[in-house]
């Protein structure tokens, strides 16, 4: 048992909480404000390998596997949750599908371009009646030739209208279900017929964009299917679990922050003749924030370490995502008590915070999916079945 | 004990009702989008008494018990949270202050103004440096002949923006006192308004004053009594917040429940499912628990009893609850819930403010443990 992360992600770490203090915080409040990450700013990470941090130096990542990515997810998590999020569907889903299931030539045409953060990645699952309960998706995707012709609507998509290519998951035989008859394709996002519809106003993140995407006999080659025809519900399942060890670390991070925050304001921050610091009711809540994030980031660095080692890891990835976005809803609402009314302001960015984490306890699979994932997966053993 | 309203309170719980929900609910988006104070919807208010609500029939007010007080705000606040703030402050915070501690003189010259739609009321007690520890506010009023000079600045002066008249808190000669003050008093400035997290049609505004002279006649109540004063408001506020988070936290179930049925996943309505189930009777407690605590304040203070430790209880409860129970029934919406075009976006921003406004919930924690030790004969300090 070793817990100390080896020499080269310690430095790795070092580089990227350089970039994220000088190149990202001081852009954070205008991110939010201006509901964008700046494109700059993502040509900045991709010409830094950031973009393609846990795939192989082969296919144009950095290596850094799971570990890797989730030092990245933490550090971003740390300053600006919309970039974490503009990276985390890039890396985590989008390019991460292509990364498990993709055929090698799908990997030097697709996954080496997003690797290199050339090209910006979107994953498309969730449509409007079909968000928790995935299989009841409407898309469709019909052979025609050596062609397939998609046609519906996805929503929620994040970087839907920034991303190059983006993986659409659609029905291709209804009668199947969703083993067998879902099929995940890889589309270009410059095809005819791919247009967004409308992009969401939302409470947080507003840096990241939650798109509407439109595919309107949208043709893809059969080249593209993604993974076995027939099976995109396996190839989104096995990305989204591993996406969701990255997730506990964005969390991991912007708990951090508002803990780190909270101990420099109460120590400024004076009552009754003495620093709030001084106080029990604040000594409290940032002890439970302690506690709160030592936790996390052992279950966080553990499954990422499960991960990168091949092991079973589905419940571990579910419990970072489940645990982390609360974590980060309990660290960023305690924040913003220690703040006071300042707390309660947008020249803040405890404010920020607090507003961003709360989608984290909603999208990837809300935490009452993730407690779904958890049964299902502890009953099995048992021959129980979890029915959703 | 007899809980049931009586035949004026239901009339009036009607009306409030039947007012909110065609006049101002309408507009709780736009309130918080455009992030102006909901003028227009204010002087509509006017008529229903709104502006007036704990004036005297005698002076041409409604002439409301505390409870039927209640009631109004629970209306207003299952309407628009900003709405609801807004009047609230004008009624517990300045209108109540000066009806019991005003005047003959006083009252003759600003109530009037005050319940007819003239005159926003607004509370300037926080200062920068002052927050939880308002005792230790340093605006200064020092007396010149007929007159007090003012000096200093307040923060985070709900109303700031569109009040016709301050209760300001200063320091004198005596100590801590009230003064009212008219806006336009040369050397009284508003300035920055905050941006905020929620309760976005609310005006919080910074004030500066720079010598600014009030005339010792609008001094409310004696010298030094500027605390005791600044305390019996708060605790109308508090109570009041208390009936706002409940009409909140209402609005927040009904759209919840609403949701739940519409939203087929797994082929069902989610209201199908267990964990909805449960999300939704947890709120349903929630609600009735902070109902019970809202009423039976009222009733101490409609029977002229203390209620001040049960203000501060109620108002500790209301505000994480009703942070709880928005919060689950976000999630009961999932994805939707954080946007923008449904109306528990809003509301979950806005009860943030409760655990914050009117004292801090840390406050209260320290206030109603003051009661009980001072009971045992022990002071205990913040």
């Amino acid at each position: 048992m070793d817990f100390s992360f080896p020499k080269e992600y310690q430095l790795f770490r070092r580089v990227v909480r350089e970039i994220c203090d000088t190149e990202i915080k001081p852009l954070a409040k205008k991110i939010d404000r201006e509901h964008e990450v700046p494109s700059e700013l993502v040509r900045k990470l991709a010409s830094l390998g950031l973009m393609g941090v846990p795939f192989p130096q082969t296919y144009g990542g950095m290596g850094g596997g799971e570990t890797g990515y989730c030092i990245l997810a933490e550090e971003l998590g740390r300053v600006c949750s919309s970039t974490t999020t503009v990276v985390g569907a890039h890396i985590g889903i989008a390019a991460m599908s292509i990364h498990l299931d993709g055929t090698e030539r799908q990997k030097q045409k697709y996954l080496i371009p997003l690797a290199q953060g050339k090209h910006i990645g979107a994953f498309g699952l969730t449509e409007a009646a079909a968000g928790s309960d995935a299989a009841a998706i409407k898309t469709t995707a019909v052979r025609d030739g050596n062609e397939f012709v998609i046609n519906g609507t996805k929503v929620f998509i994040t970087n839907g209208d920034i991303a190059d290519t983006i993986v659409i998951m659609a029905v291709t035989d209804s009668s199947l279900g969703a083993y067998g008859g879902i099929t995940a394709f890889i589309v270009e996002t410059a095809s005819p017929g791919f247009s967004i519809g409308s992009l969401e106003n939302k409470m947080g993140i507003r840096g990241s964009s939650t798109a509407e995407c439109v595919l309107q006999d949208v043709r893809v080659p059969k080249e593209n299917v993604l993974g076995r025809f027939g099976a995109g519900f396996l190839t989104f399942m096995k990305s989204l679990d591993i996406g969701r060890a990255s997730l506990g670390a964005g969390c991991l991070g912007g708990a951090q922050a508002a803990m780190e925050a909270s101990i420099a304001w109460s120590k400024l921050r004076e009552q009754f003749g003495v620093p709030v610091a001084t106080k029990q009711a604040v000594h409290f809540m940032i002890s439970e924030m302690f506690v709160d994030i030592e936790a996390l980031r052992s279950l966080v660095y553990r499954t990422a370490w499960l991960i990168d080692t091949h092991q079973p890891h589905i419940m571990e990835a579910a419990a970072c995502k489940l645990f982390g976005s609360e974590v980060a809803g309990r660290c960023s609402n305690k924040a913003l008590q220690i703040h006071g009314a300042l707390g309660y302001s947008r020249d803040c960015e405890i404010e920020r915070g607090w507003r961003d984490q709360r989608i984290t306890e909603i999208y990837e699979g809300t935490n009452e999916i993730q407690r779904i994932v958890i049964a299902a997966n502890l009953f099995r053993p048992y021959g129980v079945r979890i029915p959703t | 004990m007899d809980l049931r309203l009586s035949e004026d309170q239901s009339m009036f719980k009607r009306m409030f009702a039947d007012f909110c929900a065609k006049e101002i609910r309408p507009h709780g988006e736009h309130i918080d989008q455009a992030e102006e104070p909901p003028v227009e919807l204010l002087n509509k208010a006017v008529d229903q008494g709104f502006w007036a609500a704990l004036v005297p029939e005698t002076m041409d007010g409604c002439g409301l018990d505390v409870y039927t007080y209640t009631l109004m705000l629970e209306e207003i606040g299952r309407a628009d949270m900003s709405t609801a703030v807004t009047l609230a402050m004008h009624n517990s915070l300045v209108v109540k202050p000066l009806l019991d501690h005003g005047t003959g003189e006083q009252r003759d010259r600003f109530v009037a103004g005050l319940a007819m739609g003239e005159l926003l009321g607004a509370f300037a007690l926080t200062e920068p440096g002052a927050g939880s520890d308002a005792a230790s506010l340093r605006t200064a009023a020092v007396r010149d002949g007929d007159s007090y000079r003012l000096t200093g600045s307040k923060v985070w002066v709900g109303n700031g923006g569109l009040a016709g008249l301050f209760l300001v808190f200063a320091r004198s000669a005596g100590g801590i006192t009230a003064f009212l003050v008219e806006r336009g008093t040369r050397g009284l400035t508003v300035g920055y308004r905050e941006k905020t997290l929620g309760l976005r049609g609310v005006s919080f505004n910074t004030l500066y004053f720079d010598d600014a002279c009030v005339p010792a006649d609008q001094r409310l109540g004696e010298e030094g009594k500027g605390l005791d004063i600044a305390q019996q408001a708060l605790n109308y506020s508090r109570l009041g917040l208390g009936a706002i988070a409940l009409g909140a936290c209402e609005r927040s179930l009904e759209e919840a429940v609403r949701f739940s049925m519409d939203h087929i996943q797994f082929s069902v309505p989610i209201a199908q499912k267990q964990i909805i189930q449960n999300y939704v009777a947890n709120a349903k407690v929630s609600i009735e628990a902070m109902r019970g605590l809202v009423t039976h304040t009222a009733w101490l203070a409609d029977t002229g009893q203390d209620f001040s430790q049960h203000a501060s209880i109620t108002k500790l409860f209301a505000g994480h609850t009703a942070f709880e129970v928005t919060n689950k029934l976000l999630q009961v919406h999932g994805g939707y819930g954080y946007m923008k075009e449904y109306a528990i976006e809003r509301y979950y921003r806005d009860c943030r403010a409760l655990e914050i406004i009117a004292g801090t919930s840390q406050i209260q924690q320290y206030l109603i443990a003051r009661h009980i030790y001072r009971a045992e004969g022990l002071e205990i300090r913040p």
